[in-house]
């Protein structure tokens, strides 16, 4: 491989399930910079299989966009560069074929279960089932559920190290009894990992050891209080690159041709926000919508973490995401009347026929409030995840009593939360900045000050496993061209009577221009500022609304602009929309039309 | 990208038709190559390792886990019955003693001394395969199953619930854009496939039930309908193991569409013929659409059934799969190269759609339409 110093040019794939992108990042000058995007797509599945004929496709459409020859006459990634010639590094993630798929089991669901789904899903993989003692279900029925599964690989977890119970046992012989067989390639074991109770090591290896092909690394809950997922994430990695890629159609080419280890998407989307909230020592949000499944990533201090929301999405999952959140959550986001049994089978049309995409402003209007709810469901599922070790002991005070969900603190805490980073289809191609912003406002409900940006065009997954051989690029390729920022939400959190004072601003904008107002409870103000611009900003809120240092206390802070601007947001947190039908079509028109969300031809006032 | 429109469904006269009729696990093959076969006969078949239960009988005896080996009467691999006494452990210098049963009929797979657990495994269950199509066995697989080639008459739907069955065509609607009604079907039409025109009612569905018919096909389907069969709504789209005694295909999609003529008139022309049907739907990778097989007898087949390729041209019959226009049929008009705004706001390429009742050609997102491809 080129020399850190020497690399000029770096070409990255990311294998999606349906498509596969490549991009082209250049030094221009001192930086780095995405240059050209290429797109194609993937050829995992028949009559192709192989994964490298749509990388090679992808990577021709870049070469033509670009005017960069970067392929040899024999199909070969030219490397290193030479004038206009060639890249100095490739590197490549993937999700095709469906991503990693995993099993966990750990002893008690809510404890080394969840530590190991926690491993697992930081892994970038999707958790197919989570198997513990106390899931209510009869051995029988494990059995029978592991046997249909076909992961890719298990972890298994259990038990604090030392403990003397054989509860971790019991686990593994139910996982040998259903004798679970890999969902890739035939004629090799699964790999399973095991991860508890370091005492019942040679135990777990006379159960499983002759029928599968078992590693053992660390504790990952060595005792309660601790969590040590590194071995077995690492581990995951390993065998995800030894055993699953090299059953994929294909990959053991791919993997030959690349500079670094090729990453799962995302994994390689958590690493690359991860660095970038440590590097500006931020707390960060990332969402990933994609047409089956939802990625939410947060990054809180040192806490990093990952959920899936596997059937939450904007296409194969449409319908679900309606079955979950029910009818009446989709429609109040709806400013226009549509008939239930037409909505129903617009939802179902979609499903079936999950390329197509909004023609008219009403049909856009409605995915998008579908879009809402999948992201509203998907960040409380992730909220929940997000928790503090459960099973240890804690003092609380009172005030910490209202941040808890049924009892346990998230450590997704809105108020903290500095950025939000928006990524897929339904968000990135919005026709207008506003509606992202709108969507990410109405579903995440950010608390306080809280900046609000997308993926430009779903460039995290290749930066994070560039991240991992050249940071400086990644970062300065997030920062520049990855990112658009959309602006700053201000909201505080409290509630009032409608039309009650909320908060009191004033806004020094560039230029010496100053605003003063007084919004109401249920009020949204929108004003423009522009992408790298920043503004001054005196808060005061009412006597039950807090941004962040407390109920009614003022603040002073610099605030950024974007592609939208500033957005006050005085409905409330919790937010709650009007119950009667025609005062909430009303209330959302009005915000509609001041955030400028649609057009008001297309949504009349 | 090259190919931005959904590739549409098969609908054809007459192709070389093969099905891959394997066990999901290695077995036996117990039909020749070049075998004549009924779509009911058996092809394949095996035993899938029988349930598995566990017996905690450290528990149930309450002895120590590490005594349990030393209790058995039964070792690994014998075989024993329901009830039967499996451990027996004594106590109080033979005064007492405590047991353990057999929970199911079966064999001892293991035992353990740490846990004290006896895992049991039942009786293999046999599972066999058909050959669905009528036809003629083209290659064994080896363990596993066969190739059943065939050739006739190809119609995919676009989703379906139920999964394969068999049963003579009975058209019972006069036209594609007629409704299939519950007064529409009568006790003659027991063990038929029946075809309706623009929508199948709920109502009707549930007569066809009554009445012992195995299949419906039609050009729509209501949602709030499918939500009442099924008592939940459908999240993704994976079916074919309903069991509601009908297998349903949905020609063109959810609400009332009509059927495409073209899909109509063939499976006029086959009334009466058999026809296989199945409505196995997966919309995610490794795509599967439901279908209509009607195996034709000595006629020669015209290509073999492979997704079409085909790219979009002026003059391709189209059909529009979204709003404003959903479910109209069209000839392309034009392919404008560059992308053009739509009213939603966004921009995407788009295809011109001379659309029969209209007198201009309208535009469409060519995400939003699909080829109908195949010969008449």
């Amino acid at each position: 491989m080129t020399p850190l110093e020497d690399i000029r040019v770096i070409l990255a794939t990311d294998c999606g399930s349906t498509t596969t992108k490549a991009i082209l990042i250049q030094k221009m000058g001192d930086e780095y910079r995405q240059t050209h995007r290429g797109e194609a797509p993937t050829t995992v599945e028949a009559p192709f299989e192989d994964v490298t004929l749509g990388v090679l496709n992808a990577v021709t459409e870049l070469a033509e966009l670009s005017g960069r020859k970067l392929l040899d006459d024999a199909g070969r990634i030219i490397r290193p560069a030479r004038g206009e010639e060639g890249c100095d590094l490739y590197i490549s993630t993937s999700s095709a074929g469906g991503g990693l798929q995993m099993m966990v089991a750990g002893v008690v669901r809510s404890m080394t279960a969840e530590s190991a789904e926690r491993a697992a899903l930081g892994a970038g993989s999707i958790v197919m089932d989570v198997i513990a003692l106390n899931d209510r279900r009869l051995t029988h029925q494990r059995i029978e559920r592991i046997r249909q599964l076909r992961p890719d690989m298990i972890l298994i977890a259990g038990e604090v190290d030392g403990a003397r119970t054989d509860k971790v046992v019991k686990i593994t012989e139910t996982i040998a009894a259903a004798d679970p067989k890999p969902r890739l390639g035939a004629d090799y074991r699964l790999p399973v990992i095991y991860a508890g109770n370091r005492s019942r090591r040679d135990e777990v290896t006379r159960v499983l050891g002759g029928k599968t092909s078992l590693s053992i690394v660390d504790n990952l809950r060595p005792t309660l209080e601790e969590e040590v997922l590194l071995p077995a994430r690492e581990r995951i990695h390993d065998l995800f690159l030894e055993h699953v890629m090299q059953q994929a159609p294909g990959y053991a080419r791919l993997m030959e041709w690349v500079d670094a280890d090729i990453m799962p998407t995302p994994a390689a989307v958590g690493a690359i926000l991860k660095r970038v909230a440590d590097e500006a020592r931020i707390n960060a949000v990332g969402v990933d919508i994609g047409g089956a499944t939802t990625d939410i990533f947060s990054v809180f201090g040192e806490d990093f973490n990952r959920t899936v929301s596997a059937n939450l999405g904007m296409s194969y999952s449409i319908s679900n995401v309606l079955a979950e959140a029910g009818l009446a959550n989709v429609m109040r986001w709806m400013p226009i009347a549509i008939e239930e049994r037409d909505l129903r089978n617009r939802i179902k049309n979609k499903m079936i026929r999950p390329t197509t995409i909004p023609q008219t402003a009403e049909e856009l209007v409605f995915e998008q409030a579908v879009a809402r709810e999948a992201l509203r469901l998907a960040f409380i599922q992730h909220r929940s995840f997000a928790t503090r070790l459960k099973g240890v002991q804690q003092q609380r005070t009172i005030a910490d009593s209202f941040e808890q969900d049924a009892g346990i603190e998230s450590l997704v805490k809105m108020m903290d939360l500095d950025l939000l980073v928006a990524s897929g289809g339904v968000l990135s191609h919005a026709p207008r900045p506003e509606q992202t912003a709108m969507m990410l406002i109405d579903s995440f409900r950010p608390e306080g000050i809280t900046r609000l940006a997308k993926d430009s065009i779903f460039m995290m997954p290749h930066l994070g496993v560039l991240s991992q051989v050249h940071a400086r690029a990644a970062t300065e390729v997030f920062e520049k061209d990855c990112l658009i920022v959309l602006g700053t939400c201000i909201a505080p959190r409290g509630t009032a009577r409608p039309g009650r004072p909320a908060l009191a601003y004033r806004l020094e904008l560039p230029g010496g221009e100053e605003r003063r107002e007084t919004l109401r409870f249920g009020q949204m103000r929108r004003h423009p500022l522009q992408r790298g611009a920043e503004a001054r900003v005196y808060l005061d809120p009412a006597r039950d609304f807090d941004l962040g240092p407390g109920k009614g206390v003022p603040l002073e802070v610099t605030v950024q602009g974007g592609t939208v601007g500033l957005i006050f947001d005085c409905r409330g947190r919790p937010l709650s929309l009007p119950s009667e039908p025609a005062e909430r079509v009303g209330a959302l028109k009005t915000w509609i039309e001041e955030v400028g969300v649609y057009s008001p031809e297309a949504i009349p006032h | 990208m090259a190919h931005a429109y959904t590739p549409g469904l098969k609908v054809t006269e007459n192709e070389l038709l093969r099905r891959r009729r394997v066990l999901p696990i290695p077995g036996e093959v117990v039909v020749e190559e070049g075998a004549k076969v009924q779509p009911h006969q058996v092809v394949a078949r095996t035993f899938l390792p029988g349930k598995v239960e566990i017996v905690n009988v450290a528990n149930k005896m309450g002895v120590d886990q590490s005594d349990v080996p030393g209790a058995m009467l039964k070792k690994e691999g014998d075989r024993v019955a329901q009830g039967e006494v499996i451990a027996e452990a004594k106590s109080l210098f033979g005064l007492l003693s405590s047991r353990a049963t057999a929970t199911l009929a079966g064999t001892i797979e293991s035992v353990s001394g740490v846990t004290g657990q006896v895992v049991l495994r039942g009786p293999p269950q046999p599972i066999e395969v058909d050959a669905y199509i009528e036809g003629q066995v083209l290659e064994v697989v080896p363990d596993q199953g066969v190739v059943v080639e065939s050739s006739g008459t190809l119609i995919q739907g676009i989703f379906g619930i139920g999964g394969e069955t068999t049963g003579e065509i009975a058209v019972v609607s006069s036209s594609p854009r007629e409704v299939l009604n519950d007064d529409s079907l009568s006790a003659d039409l027991r063990g038929r496939v029946v075809v309706g025109g623009s929508l199948v009612t709920g109502a009707a569905l549930e007569k066809a039930i009554e009445l012992g018919i195995r299949g419906v096909v039609a050009g729509g389907f209501d949602d709030q309908d499918l939500r009442r069969f099924l008592g939940h709504d459908l999240g993704v789209a994976i079916t074919g193991h309903e069991n509601l005694g009908v297998t349903l295909i949905v020609t063109e999609g959810f609400g009332r569409i009509d059927m495409a003529p073209r899909t109509f008139r063939l499976l006029k022309r086959h009334q009466g013929q058999r026809a296989s049907i199945n409505g196995a739907t997966q919309i995610r990778a490794g795509v599967i659409r439901p279908e209509v097989i009607i195996p034709l007898q000595g006629t020669a087949p015209q290509s073999l059934d492979r997704p079409g390729e085909h790219g979009m041209d002026v003059g391709s019959t189209v059909r529009i799969i979204r709003n404003p226009w959903f479910g109209k049929l069209g000839r392309v008009a034009s392919l404008p190269s560059e992308p053009a705004r739509l009213d939603s706001g966004s921009r995407a390429r788009v295809v011109s759609v001379w659309v029969e009742g209209l007198e201009e050609p309208v535009s469409v997102p060519r995400a939003n339409v699909e080829i109908i491809e195949g010969r008449d």
